[in-house]
């Protein structure tokens, strides 16, 4: 179904009356929310066993719930994290058609600067051709593009350093994600939403000490009936039974059985509050594919107009960065579809009046090096792009383009003009809300630029 | 110092987690046959099986048999059906464990034929020489299609092979060589070439010695005109190999690291002559295998597991879609890294497992539009765990689901029930660790 204009109440509406007779008794032991400040109740909604959840749910009627839920204070703001896999060439991304080594270090990967657009704050740069959306954004003055953005003494392995971007530290041993520190110090232990991946598997940016955070395919269909594979008629009551018997074993000394009772609680847990939820349409087209990226963001911009307690949220971008042979096509192509689906999510939330909410963050874990190979690709490198994008973003450039000429190391890579460390702290502090001193070890020696407008 | 020796009751208890960690689990029996021969016996029959057989119904899918090399999906499901049929459960884990060290992905590689080729490759040398079989991945034609080792040439040098082979392989990240060492490395690396078919993709996997720098390279401060042989030799015997060499294989059997004398003992039987299946030994008659915490299943090992226990048939590519959900599709690692060992479980590979649980035990499915007399709640939960062979649950899990089993009887007939209770057990905490 289509329809722009329905918001949280309408959707409360309609599970009332979907869901049929009466109003439920209160349901015991339900799980406090996430981040709203406000109580939670849980309702099993007539004979079909539906559980709805409600955020400030003081009082039992419809008209009550209602009420409460056009009450809740303004919704807090949201971070989307968007991953780049395999380290995805800077030098094309935005291109330095105006710097004389450029062709010189690419002779058969350089990009023709006719009928690119040009990087306003660089007259050097260009934007790869399949970036064309986010130019459109930048243009919009609602993207702040990093050109070089990494850390000192940058890692070449794809796994140490993207590690140092999920943990948000050059520390090969911390084993919880920023985000999920973010959460740890904030968040809400009974909202597995708040941290949530639109994946198969959890991101490992949000791997939290404490707080319970959810990964999910498909928002629309977490249910654990499936004809396919079979059908349970007491579904809900099983799912209960489970989270009875998954909670005691949470906190067990032995992690591999806490490992295993949490998952199992906090499915249980989503599966609650994710029951009342439908997606509402969009008459914003997402790019058609194969590939679940676009109508992930279609499903998150859905569930934020539904009110659903979502603070940061990690996903995986099409497209195979890792270009050491062959790199103009595939690069293209991944690009073209993230870009452009990106474009989309912003029109969507933008539509639905949810803009101003959301802040997105584009990254990788390196970039390439400046001189390609012999198998027309490139190999890894040091300082990467990153991208903010969003209605409240102070739109422009943060670090500069350090320049082929003096600004590659002894190892021919791109010197980072930009610590990620420093924008983790600028998003924790004016974005997000918190002390970046406890999220992001010693925030305080990194410059935090100026992210919002 | 050898490695110290579990000296405690070698029970069914203690079979089963054997079963688990070195094996898919235990058929029905299997693990009283394996507790009545002792630890040292139990290990050696695992690592000693008889030749090859399988029990049960052939795999196939929509009724026809497996084409392997060629149909989408069939590759995992052969090698499940060994998994989940066959008699040498550690070779096979052993398999999957090389799979996610070396790890290669068909979304790359393109064959299933070449994916297979390097399974059987892996099989062959699972428990032999550690050296001879990280040779024989380097020359392998699906890793040198995976990791460019076919597009590294004299006259342009492609790092891939040369990073990984020292980091993820034989060393550990930035541990004993330096970013010189890669492209040093990288040149030694060079010559191997393949021919692309109309039809066939590529093929003629060989050495040219015309495409092989033959200059002098320095590799961790040895100067020679290496080759392929001598990139391996130089990893195998570079000082801060064994180490990692045998914490990392132990870390596929216990989820907690070996402790300095553990890990010195292991050290000590390693580098005698880099052979695996001593290494495996000790690790498997390690106290900390048996009284140290449980392990998570990896998914193909909790689904093969099921499988095996309830002697559900490999009879679709729906086996592979679940894997896939539950994070773990065979031939299709995420990356040169392998999977993430450490973090199987979420929200979302939990209800994958849930659905593979599901389907294993569809063949036992009670009828339940048949109106069965209510049962005591105890009994139900009595007969829903002899369907698994008894595993053992902790009394909060079996407080819970007796809970369970009465209240839902209010509303539901006791088919109904129990059906929910099976499933509630396969996917329990004490049936995802083991």
């Amino acid at each position: 179904m289509s329809c722009n204009d329905c918001n949280r109440t309408d959707l409360v509406r309609r599970a009332i009356a979907e869901a049929g007779r009466g109003l439920p008794e209160l349901e015991p032991g339900m799980p406090l929310p996430a981040g709203t400040g406000m109580s939670r109740r849980s309702f099993l909604l007539g004979a079909s066993g539906v559980a709805l959840s409600v955020f400030g749910g003081a009082a039992l009627s419809p008209r009550a719930i209602e009420e409460a839920l056009a009450a809740a204070p303004a919704a807090q703001p949201v971070l989307l994290s968007v991953f780049l896999a395999g380290g995805v060439d800077t030098l094309s991304l935005l291109f330095p058609a105006g710097d004389p080594l450029y062709t010189k270090y690419r002779p058969s990967l350089k990009l023709d600067p006719t009928g690119a657009t040009a990087f306003a704050p660089d007259p050097r740069l260009y934007w790869h051709p399949s970036a064309a959306s986010l130019a459109t954004l930048f243009g919009e003055g609602k993207v702040a593009a990093l050109p070089a953005v990494g850390y000192d003494h940058p890692d070449q392995s794809h796994f140490t350093s993207r590690h140092y971007w999920e943990v948000g530290a050059t520390d090969p041993q911390l084993r919880t994600g920023w985000l999920g520190r973010w959460l740890d110090t904030v968040g809400s232990a009974d909202n597995p939403l708040q941290g949530l991946s639109l994946d198969t598997t959890l991101g490992p940016s949000l791997a939290t000490a404490t707080m319970p955070v959810a990964a999910l395919d498909s928002p629309t269909r977490y249910s654990f009936s499936d004809s396919r594979y079979g059908v349970f008629p007491l579904e809900v009551q099983m799912l209960e039974a489970l989270g009875a018997l998954a909670s005691p074993k949470t906190l067990s000394a032995d992690p591999g059985l806490a490992q295993a009772a949490r998952a199992a609680r906090q499915s249980q847990q989503i599966r609650a509050q994710l029951a009342t939820f439908q997606q509402l349409g969009t008459k914003v087209p997402y790019p058609a594919s194969n590939d679940p990226f676009p109508q992930r963001l279609a499903g998150l911009a859905a569930m934020l107009q539904a009110g659903l307690p979502v603070r940061v949220v990690s996903i995986t971008a099409p497209g195979a960065y890792d270009t050491h042979a062959g790199q103009a096509q595939p690069l293209s192509t991944g690009l073209k579809l993230t870009m452009d689906s990106l474009l989309a999510f912003q029109r969507d939330l933008e539509q639905r009046g949810l803009a101003d909410r959301v802040l997105v963050h584009v990254w990788s874990e390196f970039g390439r090096r400046a001189q390609e190979n012999g198998s027309a690709g490139t190999d890894h490198g040091a300082a990467g792009a990153g991208f903010l994008i969003g209605t409240r973003v102070n739109g422009g450039m943060i670090g500069q383009y350090p320049g082929l000429q003096s600004g590659l190391d002894q190892q021919g890579n791109l010197v980072a003009t930009a610590d990620f460390r420093g924008l983790y702290a600028a998003l924790i502090a004016q974005w997000l809300g918190g002390d970046p001193a406890k999220v992001i070890p010693g925030a305080s020696s990194f410059q935090q630029p100026t992210l919002l407008r | 110092m050898a490695t110290p020796v579990y000296a405690g009751p070698f029970g069914v208890e203690q079979a089963q987690r054997l079963l688990w960690r070195a094996g898919f689990g235990p058929r029905h029996g299997e693990a009283e046959k394996l507790a009545a021969l002792g630890l040292d016996g139990a290990v050696d029959a695992l690592l000693h099986p008889p030749a090859f057989a399988a029990v049960g119904p052939e795999p196939s899918d929509r009724g026809l048999p497996l084409a392997p090399d060629d149909a989408y999906g069939h590759d995992h499901l052969w090698w499940l059906d060994r998994m989940v049929r066959g008699n040498q459960p550690l070779v096979e884990r052993m398999t999957l464990i090389w799979h996610d060290w070396f790890a290669t992905s068909n979304q790359k590689v393109g064959s299933q034929k070449l994916m297979l080729q390097q399974n059987q490759t892996m099989r062959i040398g699972a428990l032999g020489s550690f050296r001879n079989l990280f040779l024989a991945m380097t020359e392998d034609p699906a890793m040198l299609v995976w990791l460019d080792g076919i597009r590294n040439t004299k006259r342009a040098p492609n790092e891939n092979y040369a990073r990984e082979m020292m980091e993820l392989f034989s060393l550990g990240a930035s541990n004993g060589y330096t970013e010189a060492d890669v492209r040093e490395q990288a040149r030694s690396l060079t010559g191997w070439t393949a021919s692309y078919q109309q039809g066939l993709g590529l093929t003629g996997f060989a050495f040219n010695p015309l495409q092989h720098d033959t200059g002098v390279k320095t590799v961790f401060g040895q100067a020679g005109n290496f080759d392929f042989l001598d990139s391996v030799r130089l990893c195998v015997t570079h000082p801060d190999h064994p180490a990692f060499f045998v914490t990392k294989l132990w870390s596929y059997f216990v989820p907690v690291p070996p402790d300095a004398a553990t890990l010195n003992a292991l050290v000590r039987i390693y580098v005698q002559d880099h052979q695996i299946q001593p290494v495996v030994r000790a690790i498997l008659r390690h106290p900390q295998l048996y009284t140290g915490p449980r392990l998570v299943k990896p998914p193909v090992v909790y689904q093969a597991g099921l499988m095996r226990a309830l002697q559900s048939p490999v009879d679709g590519t729906t086996w592979m879609q679940l894997a896939a959900q539950s994070g773990q599709r065979l031939f299709y690692p995420p990356d040169v890294s392998g999977w993430d060992d450490t973090r199987w479980l979420d929200t979302s590979t939990f209800r994958a497992r849930w659905f593979i649980a599901a389907k294993a035990l569809t063949p036992y499915r009670l009828d339940e539009r048949v109106t069965a007399p209510r049962k005591k709640a105890t009994d139900l939960l009595a007969a829903a765990l002899h369907l698994f062979a008894e595993p053992s649950l902790l009394p909060t899990t079996q407080h819970a689901l007796v809970a369970f089993a009465d209240s839902a009887q209010q509303v539901a007939n006791p088919h109904v029930v129990e059906n929910a209770l099976r499933q509630l057990i396969a996917v329990s905490p004490e049936l995802q660790a083991a």
